[in-house]
């Protein structure tokens, strides 16, 4: 089964993100930026998820909602550079909990033998907001794990 | 954790000398000279090393007699597996609804071309 890979490393204000998906591009960029597509997948399975706009053009706006089994929302948006195409998405992020901390994202697509290898960067303002905005942004909902030690340390030297 | 602190313990995890020196200390504490038996480098080098780990909290130092002892401090590591480990958990389930969704269209797809 695929995996998804993130690479976060300490001094550099970016994540990468990569991951394979067993169909063809187009498919795999509609449900990228079809609405009713992307509500079906973004976010663990306890949050909902609901668009308010996604104007896919270049300038065009994002928004969408997201609500925690508390109740708690959380919203997101940002704004399109250049047009959307199969080969790659270019976006802002911004999330309202933390206005003004704005990360840009570059997400591109690439087929190989049926299956497309989805690569997202995203880029922030500083290390500081990178780390603090998956510290805020990302624990709504997500239930926190606690791994043992060790395990870590393994994985830590295996990298 | 405060941002700064997770950059100070992610800055003293990029070294792959101090890794190694945590996962010694998963074995109990140990001597300056000890931490670097393992390591074709120099002691000062090591105490080097050891200065950032315990600058990012992540092994504290006592002393006995005239030996410097440093000791793991799981916290701190915790807190960043913490951190990862909830982006990751946040894009691996999204990624496993894709997955199925995808599968889904594909589905239906064919079962469209087929009519």
């Amino acid at each position: 089964m695929s995996k998804t890979e993130i690479t976060a490393e300490p001094g550099i204000p970016l994540i990468v993100m990569t991951r394979d998906f067993d169909a063809p591009r187009d498919l795999v960029f509609r449900a990228y930026t079809e609405p009713q597509l992307l509500v079906q997948w973004l976010g663990p399975r306890d949050l909902t998820t609901t668009v308010d706009r996604y104007d896919v053009h270049d300038g065009g706006r994002w928004r969408y909602v997201q609500k925690d089994p508390e109740g708690n929302e959380h919203g997101f948006h940002g704004v399109f550079h250049g047009a959307p195409s199969p080969e790659a998405i270019v976006q802002t992020f911004e999330y309202e909990g933390v206005p003004g901390h704005v990360m840009l994202e570059t997400t591109t697509f690439q087929e190989r033998g049926g299956s497309t290898l989805v690569r997202t960067v995203a880029s922030f303002q500083s290390v500081a907001d990178r780390d603090g905005m998956v510290a805020s942004g990302m624990e709504r909902g997500v239930h926190e794990g606690d791994e043992r030690l060790d395990e870590v340390l393994a994985r830590l030297q295996a990298g | 954790m405060a941002a700064d602190r997770l950059s100070r313990v992610f800055g003293a995890l990029a070294d792959p000398t101090r890794r190694a020196i945590l996962t010694r200390l998963t074995e109990g504490e140990a001597t300056v000279a000890e931490l670097a038996a393992p390591f074709r480098v120099s002691q000062p080098a090591i105490s080097r090393h050891l200065k950032v780990l315990e600058d990012a909290g992540l092994i504290s130092r006592s002393r006995r007699a005239t030996a410097r002892l440093s000791h793991l401090e799981a916290e701190p590591l915790r807190e960043v597996t913490t951190w990862l480990a909830r982006y990751q958990r946040f894009w691996d389930e999204s990624h496993e609804r894709l997955d199925d969704l995808l599968a889904a269209l594909q589905a239906a797809d064919e079962g469209g071309h087929s009519e």
